[in-house]
């Protein structure tokens, strides 16, 4: 190995008479260089607040592509919260936002449940996700979650549009009224049990995020497609979710520690968040005070709603890509954690 | 199947991983002790790996980052040699200092010094395991030798091991869609063969062998280095206690496990899942009730 640089100029560093003094004990051993560093982390100079290796990221990224995994978030939200206004909606007789409702989460899943085999890099054997039960896997428990709630909210939808088979149509009614919530918020522990910093450490706030985002786009779709008349439990749904979904999300980027809670506040995934807050808070605001007296002003507040709760989704798991492949999101939390434990 | 058992399975330190998965009478936990003081950067291991598992290519790139152009582990880089170029001296290599006051070293950067930190990554083979613990499908394995190991007849490329692993291991073949890491190789052990990376090894910078043996001779040679002067070297992933229940695939380093690309202090996701399971219950009532409420509350419409 050469101690010499070969430049332009010729040669820097070099120095004559150089002895390989492999074994001789030199240099730091007498204390002198720890000494010398230590001086130096004194200094008023700055240090780098991390290294990494040559800035590349310490995590491999997820692959999921957005439109299928971060499009499920959506849908499973809107699927497991319509069914719970689709029960309710029928036990309180609202045929016209229980057929809405119950119609929507079937759709709403169908379609989540394309993107997720879509996703898959074996899409011919997404029957292996039920070859096994781990309750250690969110994604496994989700599976078998949706084997019972994909059928429950059809035999729903089937019969709320056809009027026959009234029994199994509440059997399955209540049956997806039951699996429904935890459809709309496990998927929050499938995205924070990952090694994503900006995902993990908001493990707390994200399931409250997730339903209330769920609550708002449900909402959202029983006030767009119900009746005037019958939409009220549906305004106060998606108030009922807007104002959680808000609340968790200050909480969540508040709690955070600083590197972990930019991606939620400023670049692409930053802009798309505070987007969808304000969709999701125009949308309430809209539908509380004019759904009541204008068709029109439902349908935009509807609208409003459903894209705010979409774009929430899209923009957290931007948010989660761009801290996987930051190398300071691994690194910094977890040297300062190391440096407050020695003390 | 309790989540307590879980947490304190997943919180144990030093566990018998073989054991837990039901393995009843197994051999020893096998491992690689990665020495990268004397590791020189020869790349053996790489295209030993490459070689013995029928590793397709992926991309034959120029990135100008010192001579690493495989850059890190992935679905077809099961092994990856980090090289990393720093203005410092090498204790006990350097010339002319023992010449000097002591109190001066000649580490400045005007000097000249340089010394080249060259580390073969490789799979951890966790105590525990995020990418095992996550599989939806098992295809992910806890092998009788207490490494991790994908089934690849059973993966169906779901990804999520992918974001699961703390140290940015395993990944997605393209053009497979499946999940790809070292296996430390399963085929030779079974056989009573050392993986192919070690066996391919020059300088013996990668030892393979029973976990127990390698912890001895780990903590010896972080011992005889110091001893030299070499006061940069600390073992990484050799402590049952650490966030992933210490790693069977563990390393010697000359610097701050950062600068490698490697995390400082890794946590296994799963360590948390207990408390997301109930915080995701506590959301799903707060849903149904909330529901329920916007029902009951405003009887006009």
């Amino acid at each position: 190995m050469s101690t010499s640089d070969v430049t332009k100029d010729g040669i820097r560093g070099a120095k004559p008479g150089r002895d390989a003094m492999v074994g001789v004990v030199a240099g730091r051993h007498d204390g002198a260089r720890p000494s010398h560093r230590r001086r130096g982390e004194r200094s008023m100079v700055p240090e780098a607040k991390f290294s990494s290796y040559y800035g590349k990221p310490v995590l491999n990224a997820p692959v999921w592509k957005a439109p299928d995994i971060a499009g499920y978030f959506f849908l499973g939200g809107l699927s497991g919260a319509s069914s719970v206004i689709g029960a309710c909606a029928s036990a309180t007789g609202r045929p016209a936002l229980a057929k809405a409702s119950k119609v929507g989460a079937l759709a709403s899943i169908s379609l989540g449940m394309v993107g997720l085999v879509h996703d898959l890099g074996k899409p011919s054997r997404f029957v292996n996700m039920l070859r096994v039960f781990k309750p250690t896997s969110p994604m496994s428990v989700g599976s078998w979650a949706l084997a019972g709630y994909g059928p429950a909210a059809g035999a729903a939808a089937f019969s709320a549009v056809t009027g026959r088979m009234k029994g199994l149509g509440a059997v399955a009614t209540g049956a997806a009224a039951a699996i429904g919530p935890f459809v709309a918020s496990y998927t929050a522990a499938l995205m924070c049990n990952t090694a994503v910093p900006s995902w993990h450490e908001a493990y707390r706030e994200m399931p409250f995020v997730f339903v209330g985002s769920g609550a708002t786009a449900a909402g959202g779709l029983g006030i767009l497609a119900a009746p005037v008349a019958e939409a009220g439990p549906a305004r106060r749904t998606a108030l009922f979710g807007a104002a959680l979904e808000l609340a968790a999300s200050q909480l969540l980027t508040r709690r955070l520690p600083e590197p972990l809670s930019e991606p939620y506040q400023s670049g692409k995934s930053g802009a798309r968040f505070k987007l969808s807050e304000a969709l999701t808070a125009a949308g309430a605001a809209g539908s509380v005070l004019l759904g009541r007296r204008s068709r029109a002003a439902a349908v935009v507040s509807g609208l409003a709603l459903l894209a705010g709760s979409a774009l929430s989704r899209f923009a957290i798991f931007e948010a989660g890509m761009v801290s996987a492949n930051d190398p300071e999101h691994t690194v910094r939390p977890q040297r300062e954690r190391l440096d407050r434990a020695s003390g | 199947m309790a989540s307590d058992n879980l947490l304190s399975s997943l919180l144990a330190g030093d566990t018998d991983p073989a054991a837990i998965s039901g393995h009843s009478d197994h051999p020893p936990r096998m491992g690689f002790f990665t020495d990268t003081s004397v590791c020189i950067g020869c790349k053996a291991c790489e295209v030993a790996c490459k070689e013995w598992n029928h590793i397709p290519e992926d991309g034959l790139n120029f990135t100008g980052m010192s001579y690493d152009n495989t850059v890190g582990l992935g679905a077809d880089t099961w092994r990856h040699v980090a090289f990393i170029e720093q203005r410092k001296p090498i204790a006990g290599q350097i010339a002319g200092v023992q010449h000097q006051d002591a109190g001066a070293p000649a580490i400045d950067e005007a000097s000249g010094d340089l010394r080249w930190l060259m580390a073969s990554d490789v799979c951890k083979h966790c105590t525990h395991a995020a990418c095992l613990d996550v599989c939806p499908t098992g295809a992910l394995f806890r092998t009788e030798f207490g490494t991790v190991v994908v089934q690849e007849d059973v993966c169906n490329g779901c990804g999520y091991c992918i974001p699961a692993c703390p140290y940015g291991v395993i990944d997605q073949r393209q053009d497979d869609g499946r999940a790809w890491k070292c296996t430390l190789c399963y085929d030779r052990l079974q056989v009573g063969m050392e993986p192919a990376c070690a066996k391919a090894c020059p300088t013996d910078s990668i030892q393979f062998g029973p976990l127990d043996e390698l912890r001895e001779r780990a903590a010896a040679r972080v011992a005889s280095l110091h001893e030299a002067g070499v006061t940069d070297a600390r073992l990484y992933g050799h402590d049952p206690n650490d966030g992933v229940g210490g790693d069977g695939a563990f390393f010697l380093l000359l610097d701050e496990p950062e600068v490698y690309g490697l995390p400082p202090d890794p946590v296994v996701t799963t360590r948390d899942l207990p408390s997301m399971w109930k915080h995701v219950g506590a959301a799903a009532l707060t849903l149904a009730v909330g529901v329920a409420a916007a029902f009951a509350g405003g009887r006009r419409s």
